[in-house]
């Protein structure tokens, strides 16, 4: 299994999880966060003074997945969440050692 | 018309303009401030102006108003007479405008010193207790406003002497914009003073409703509905609009972009400095005061500020005390004896008026500044003035008052 932590735009969360949802991957956690990339925020500028905000609002996904499923999740968030520009944000895959369904207590890929 | 007489048109028009007024406090600085502050601080800051608002309101029939506008002993203060209002009909008309009634022309003043006591609180957001600030306002009206206005608008010496000041140039403006430098020196700087606006759409509501009732502070200051009233209307909105404009130009010039602070702020500049003139000046004059002022509140506010390195969080002082100043000043030079008899200016030809102008500028400044300073170190050595560090970096809304602006 996978976790697939998706970090994208605010305003893709929605187009995201409904192309996730076509292709019948449900299982989903969001989480509003602020972050960073290479290129450190913007400047923003107020009475005459400028100021840095480095860190700018984004939308993380946390998503697990049966490995043979993963590469699909990754292609749909790349096609709905890509603008072309800076701050389009960033997929991680790692691997999971387990997963636990609480009601039922099944375990591993039966339990995703 | 009989000029002693109740006259309805009058009285009704100030019925109008001191509503207009009171929207300036509640909502529209609360409001204008609110949004400019961090949004751990919105609840305190929208606070600091209601209850500033309350406080005066309650000072003021029991008292305030007999003191600043009583009949006038020796130039320096109201008799004090007629205490909660005791022994005044409905009918009894005002002494300092007489076709309307006492009442109205009370409720009027009360706004103005509202309003005065409420601006303060900008430049000490986020870092005041608030128990500090309960006794701040009402001490500060009575020892700092209610002199200044009986001198200036109660017949006292500095009327007498001839200074104009049409709606409270440095009645309200200046003397607000020193005692809050004063106030923040003494306060000290907060730890985080960046201006980054946390919801820079309520400061354009404020800005907004401040523009609107400011058509009631200045045009309800020609205490009477006729041509000087609407003279007063005319020059207030092409001063504040001209006020915009120069913001916007000065911060392209500047950044290369124009931003929607900088104009309400270069709004509000233009406002405050054509309320001492607004009843005394030219279309042309308006146009010149408002556009000039931009530049100067703009310079107060990017060189002055960090030049001496005092934490106006909301630039009170920039805003307010430089324009007002800058408009006390202007009023002495373009106040047109064809708009209104009593004023005439330097370029009318009466370089007189510069030195009446001074002299209620300088008086001003001493007797706000002065006692500024020592209100601000009784209650510090009392009540303590400044929150903990740890409540300011909390954030003021939930350590001084167990609540949050926003639940989302
Ligand atoms: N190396 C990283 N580690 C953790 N989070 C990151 C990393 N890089 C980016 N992020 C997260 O992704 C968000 C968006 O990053 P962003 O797309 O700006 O990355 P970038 O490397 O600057 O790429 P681009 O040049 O396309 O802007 C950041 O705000 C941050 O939350
Ligand atoms: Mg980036």
């Amino acid at each position: 299994m996978k976790e697939i932590t998706a970090i994208i735009r605010p305003d893709k969360l929605e187009v995201v999880k409904n192309a996730l949802q076509e292709i019948k991957c449900n299982g989903v956690t969001v989480t509003e966060v602020k972050g960073r990339g290479r290129q450190l925020g913007v400047t923003e500028s107020y009475r005459g003074r400028d100021y840095k905000v480095d860190l700018l609002p984004k939308t993380r996904l946390e998503i697990i997945v049966n490995d043979k499923d993963a590469d699909d999740v990754i292609d749909t968030i790349l096609k709905t969440a890509q603008t072309g520009d800076i701050g389009d944000g960033k997929i991680f895959i790692s691997p999971v050692e387990d997963v636990v369904r609480i009601r039922t207590g099944e375990r591993g890929e039966k339990a995703v | 018309m009989d000029p002693t007489a109740l006259n309805s048109g009058d009285t009704a028009w100030m019925l109008t303009s001191t509503a207009l007024v009171m929207l300036m406090t509640v909502p529209g600085v609360a409001l204008y401030y609110g949004g400019l502050v961090k949004k751990e601080n919105v609840l305190n800051t929208l606070f600091m102006s209601l209850i500033a608002f309350s406080i005066t309101s309650v000072i003021w029939v029991i008292y305030a108003y007999q003191l600043a506008f009583g009949t006038d002993v020796g130039g320096l203060i109201g008799n004090g007479a007629n205490l909660f209002f005791s022994g005044i009909s409905s009918t009894t008309l005002a002494p300092l405008a007489p076709t309307i009634p006492i009442t109205i022309y009370a409720a009027f003043e009360l706004v103005f010193a509202a309003i005065t006591v409420a601006l303060i609180s900008g430049a000490v957001v986020g870092r005041m207790k608030f128990k500090a600030w309960l006794a701040f306002v009402p001490l500060w009206i009575t020892i700092v406003y209610v002199p200044i206005s009986h001198w200036v608008w109660g017949g006292g010496w500095l009327a007498k002497l001839g200074a104009l000041d049409f709606a409270g140039g440095t009645v309200v403006h200046l003397d607000c914009g020193i005692a809050a430098l004063v106030l923040c020196i003494y306060l000290g700087s907060r730890k985080d003073i960046r201006l980054l606006p946390h919801n820079l759409g309520y400061s354009v509501i404020g800005a907004a409703l401040l523009w609107f009732g400011w058509f009631g502070f200045n045009a309800g200051s020609a205490l009477a509905a006729g041509g000087l009233a609407s003279s007063a209307f005319l020059a207030t909105n092409t001063a504040t609009a001209a006020g915009m404009i120069s913001w916007m130009i000065i911060d392209i010039i500047k950044t290369g972009k124009p931003t929607v602070l900088g104009a309400i702020t270069g709004a509000v500049c233009g406002l405050v400095a054509i309320t001492p003139a607004c009843g005394y000046v030219t279309v042309t004059g308006a146009l010149i005061i408002g556009f000039a002022t931009s530049f100067f509140s703009y310079y107060a506010m990017t060189w002055l500020k960090p030049r001496f390195g005092y934490d106006d969080s909301l630039d009170v002082f920039a805003v307010h005390g430089i324009s007002g100043l800058w408009g006390a000043l202007a009023t002495g030079l373009f106040a047109a004896p064809f708009i209104n008899s009593l004023g005439v200016g330097l370029f009318y030809g009466n370089p007189m008026q510069m030195v009446w102008q001074l002299i209620d500028i300088g008086t001003v400044v001493v007797w706000s500044g002065g006692w500024t300073l020592v209100l601000a170190y009784v209650l510090d050595k009392t009540i303590g003035l400044r929150v903990e560090q740890e409540e300011e970096n909390e954030g003021l809304d939930i350590t001084l008052h167990e609540e949050s602006g926003y639940r989302i």
